[in-house]
């Protein structure tokens, strides 16, 4: 039952951007009678200046999150926390997944195909971490982008609270896979 | 709190660094990295113009408005401070639904364009709105209703039971972000205040 809906979503994916990229001009040029191409090369204008107002802002993030990586320093508050995670049932082989996921999309892919390469897709490991993958996001990027397209610069409550966000996600997902898969 | 967090991770990073031996590889991803970010940026462009493309046709022709209309009752309780028939609505909507399904490539434009036209109703530019923070915890921990396409490529079979433990998961976190935002935004150190100046 899963397998069929699992399946069926999946595949299902690989037609939504096609269907919209025909679906909405179809709309608009049929039912509507507005220039859709016109009306397209308009609203495409736009994506060169948003893209370009928004790279001193993931200069600033990208250059931290780079040389903080670098550094070490991820394996040093590992080695601190791991005596702790143990203690609460937290695998530390999850850890650097967990830790890694606000800062780096391709960091935490990275690490998430090392731990299906060494544990197995079937292990209880590989699982969570592939779970924590889908449950968080790559905050500082996203709050970079974001908030840099418009020029913000007082960001308040926002990184606080997806940063609660994204500890709710990784520790969930270590209780929701010893629940159901464990 | 960005300026505290940002100064501190790239100053430990030198100490730690120079501790470790590391500070070449430190000061090489510094450099590294700044290049990564102008290529991220130029690889936006064509995908920021085609999705932004489209979505202009989908806003001339109604088709947002329509999506919008119909997730009112939501929003309304989500985003207090939007009007009610503001273009904003429609392209969060879409964002998240860009989100839920995976779409990371139409999401990010969707979510600009989002931020664009709060940044209209915001009264101070310089500092992010109370609807821009709440749209922001409710992009980055997204509900995945369709895995990322990674996930499945790498987990294979397996897929299956990471898709109902995801589901779940993320639907604790939105929650999570959603309870943490609206309690964080009334609270007097998150103030949407700018410093004043004693000259």
């Amino acid at each position: 039952m899963i397998d069929s809906i699992v399946a069926f979503t999946n595949e299902l994916s690989r037609y939504i951007i096609p269907f919209l990229l025909t679906g909405i001009p179809f709309y608009g040029l049929f039912i509507k009678k507005i220039k859709v191409y016109e009306c397209f090369v308009d609203g495409a204008k736009d994506g060169f200046t948003i893209a370009i107002r928004i790279i001193p802002y993931l200069v600033a993030i990208l250059v931290g999150i780079g040389m903080f990586r670098a550094s070490g320093t991820l394996d040093i508050i590992l080695s601190l926390l791991t005596p702790l995670l143990n203690a609460i049932g937290f695998p530390p082989e999850n850890l650097p997944l967990a830790l890694m996921r606000p800062l780096s999309g391709s960091g935490s892919i990275g690490l998430l195909s090392d731990l299906v390469n060494q544990h197995g897709a079937d292990s209880l490991i590989a699982k969570i971490g592939a779970t924590m993958f889908g449950s968080t996001e790559t905050t500082f990027y996203v709050l970079a982008v974001y908030f840099g397209s418009v020029g913000i610069r007082r960001t308040r409550h926002a990184l606080a609270a997806g940063l609660i966000a994204d500890a709710v996600g990784v520790i969930s997902a270590v209780f929701i896979c010893r629940l159901l898969l464990g | 709190m960005l300026n505290y967090i940002w100064f501190f991770m790239i100053f430990i990073s030198v100490i730690v660094g120079t501790i470790n031996g590391k500070i070449d590889a430190v000061t090489e991803s510094a450099i590294q990295m700044s290049k990564t970010a102008v290529e991220i940026a130029i690889g936006l462009i064509g995908i920021m113009a085609l999705w932004l493309g489209t979505m202009k046709i989908a806003e001339k022709s109604g088709l947002i408005g329509l999506i919008a209309g119909a997730l009112k009752p939501i929003t309304i309780r989500l985003f207090p401070d939007i009007p009610e028939d503001h273009p904003a609505i429609g392209s969060i909507v879409l964002n998240m639904a860009a989100n839920m399904l995976g779409l990371g490539n139409a999401a990010t434009p969707l979510g600009l364009k989002a931020m664009e036209e709060l940044q209209e109703l915001n009264e101070e530019k310089d500092t992010a709105s109370n609807a821009m923070c709440t749209f922001l915890a409710i992009n980055t921990s997204s509900i995945q209703l369709i895995l990322p396409a990674t996930v499945v490529g790498l987990m294979g079979a397996a897929s299956n039971q990471i898709f109902i433990t995801t589901i779940i998961t993320t639907t604790l976190s939105t929650t999570a972000a959603i309870i943490a935002v609206k309690t964080m935004e009334k609270m007097s150190f998150f103030k949407n205040q700018t410093p004043k100046n004693n000259d």
